[in-house]
């Protein structure tokens, strides 16, 4: 109890600094899960309609991407932002932007995966149905993205919900330098090496907070569009 | 004229040509129905018209000029479509019905004008505002009709549009399409497996299977005139008798059959060997009696071997000494009662030399599977 006052006491002073933990978990994973929807969505779409050779390996690669070991991922992303690896010269390492590129490595997968059964959970003659009324190939993804929007909005939250709690990935590539790359996970892992568990556990119970109130808002949004 | 021509169309799956469509045509503004069984390609055929569908071989012609492939957008809008499932979109009947227009970009009070006519003429009007998901089958397939024509759509393609309806309500609205599609000069190209429906719209039958066209021409023509076995087995003409011609006079064809001789008004040459189809409902029963032969007139007495039930009718066969092909007669229930028809009683069977259809042998023994 009285590490949990003192480590209060701590963190409470510090609100400018937690609230900064706090924005930059929500910018990474935020930017990250836009642009893995902006990637994985048409990606899902595509392997969803069409039929070629190789395509039962990508959907292989998918599924297996959407069970990556961050850690791996971290690792990939390192050595390609490393200073002698081939993203090297963008200087990226120990930046926001390495974590939010490890981040979706590890999203677009499940994305891709989630919207591939989703338009496969659709008709097999809804897409010819719609084309058939006269859409264009641009129009027919979206009106898709619309029929299969309540599984979209589940992608959404599971992409998220998994890099809002990712550490492995955003440790090795960020490196969790205060005031610079370090955010909720990381943050967590820090206390709790230090001893301050009190502290590792308030910033715990934000997180599950924060996984909270976005599941919430999101499973909101769902049922609505469900109603 | 025609529309839209087929040449040596080919479609090709896992090696195997699952459409092969030497020459089809779809004239303008006629009603065409495509007729086949389960598994005939008729999907795939109104894939391939539809331009959504690439051939893997052989070229398609709008009004004589070919089609590029891709297919452009602008000449696929001028087909729609409506397919056995409404599939319909999420949204309200309205909104189904608009989003054709809407991707056109006609949102205007012009296009509001044409959906809600295209509402009422299918007398879904009153359903407008309701969610499209929540109609009865009846009504969604009324609103996935009306989403398809209110695009005035210069080729209307119908994958077996009402198979999944009643018949009361399925009779009712063939009845409406066929006046929608004819009051607005629609070609129409109409893919059943029902008979019946082929029969109760179109100006042309074509009958396909196994990805080839069998037969294709005036409903009447595919119906007393089929010219293989198979569009006669798919016909339910009933009886399919092999013989040969064996004596060819003036107006009439004398066919040898087993034992027995038939009298036919299709003229061939003696020696050739043929398929006497006969229809089944253009056979008469009578009681037993005079069964000598008259010209013109064929009378056979024969055993009954079944009886079976078919609700307003009854279907007989009966052994009428045509070794190992009973004749089939389709009667009505009162002839049936009137006869007293029973197993092992004795009928006469008659039927006039128009009746028997002879389908010359050769080249035909491909079908002799169906």
């Amino acid at each position: 109890m009285t590490g949990l006052s003192s480590s209060l006491s701590t963190l409470l002073p510090m609100p400018g600094e937690l609230a900064g933990i706090l924005l930059l978990s929500l910018f990474v994973s935020g930017v990250a899960i836009l642009v893995s929807m902006l990637l994985g969505v048409p990606a899902g779409i595509f392997l969803g309609l069409h039929r070629f050779p190789g395509r039962s390996f990508l959907v292989t690669l998918v599924n297996t991407g959407m069970g990556l070991p961050p850690v791996v991922v971290g690792l990939g992303v390192f050595l390609l932002l490393a200073r002698s690896g081939p993203l090297g010269g963008l200087d990226l390492l120990y930046t926001p932007w390495a974590m939010v590129l490890a981040q979706v490595v590890i999203a677009t997968p499940l994305v891709v995966g989630i919207t591939l059964a989703a338009i496969q959970g659709l008709d097999a003659r809804l897409h010819l149905q719609i084309l058939s009324l006269g859409a264009s190939t641009g129009q027919l993804y979206w009106k898709l993205v619309k029929e299969a929007r309540l599984s979209l909005v589940a992608a959404l939250a599971a992409g998220f919900g998994s890099i809002i709690s990712e550490v492995g990935a955003v440790m090795m590539v960020g490196g969790n330098i205060k005031g610079q790359t370090r955010v909720m996970t990381t943050a967590i892992v820090l206390q709790t090496r230090q001893g301050e568990f009190g502290s590792a556990v308030v910033l715990g119970t934000i997180l599950l907070l924060l996984a909270l109130g976005v599941n919430w808002l999101f499973t909101w949004v769902q049922q609505r569009q469900k109603a | 004229m025609s529309l839209l021509g087929l040449e040596g169309v080919e479609v090709v799956r896992e090696g195997r040509a699952i459409l092969s469509l030497p020459r089809l045509d779809v004239r303008e503004k006629e009603i065409l129905a495509v007729l086949g069984p389960t598994g005939a390609g008729k999907s795939t055929l109104l894939r391939v018209l539809h331009l959504l569908e690439r051939p893997d071989a052989g070229s398609l012609a709008w009004r004589g000029e070919r089609v590029p492939w891709p297919a452009p957008l602008a000449l696929r809008r001028r087909i729609s479509m409506a397919f056995q499932d409404p599939l319909l979109l999420s949204g309200t009947t309205y909104d189904n019905v608009a989003y054709g227009l809407g991707l056109r970009g006609q949102n205007g009070s012009g296009a509001r004008e044409r959906v809600e006519a295209a509402l009422r003429l299918f007398h879904v009007g009153h359903l407008a505002s309701q969610r499209a998901r929540t109609l009865s089958g009846g009504e969604a397939q009324r609103t996935a009709l009306a989403r398809a024509l209110v695009l005035s759509p210069e080729l209307l393609l119908l994958d077996e549009p009402f198979a999944a309806l009643d018949t009361p309500i399925r009779k009712h609205l063939l009845e409406e399409l066929r006046q929608a599609v004819r009051a607005h000069g629609i070609t129409c190209v109409y893919v059943t497996h029902e008979q019946s429906e082929a029969f109760a719209i179109a100006d042309r039958i074509a009958v396909l299977r196994r990805g080839r066209l069998l037969q294709a021409g005036a409903p009447e023509e595919v119906l007393l005139r089929p010219t293989s076995p198979a569009v006669a087995r798919f016909m339910q003409t009933g009886n399919i008798l092999p013989g040969v011609v064996s004596k060819r006079s003036e107006a009439i064809s004398e066919v040898t059959v087993g034992d027995r001789l038939l009298f036919s008004r299709t003229g061939l040459p003696a020696g050739t060997a043929v398929d006497a189809c006969i229809r089944r409902e253009e056979i008469l029963l009578e009681a037993p009696g005079d069964a000598s032969p008259a010209p013109g007139l064929n009378r056979f007495r024969g055993t009954v071997e079944t009886v079976v039930d078919l609700g307003s009718t009854m279907q007989v066969r009966i052994d009428a000494g045509f070794a190992g092909f009973p004749l089939q007669a389709l009667i009505t229930r009162r002839v049936a009662h009137d006869l007293s028809l029973e197993r092992g009683g004795e009928v006469l069977a008659t039927f006039s030399a128009a009746s028997v259809h002879l389908i010359p042998r050769e080249g035909n023994d491909a079908d002799a599977d169906l």
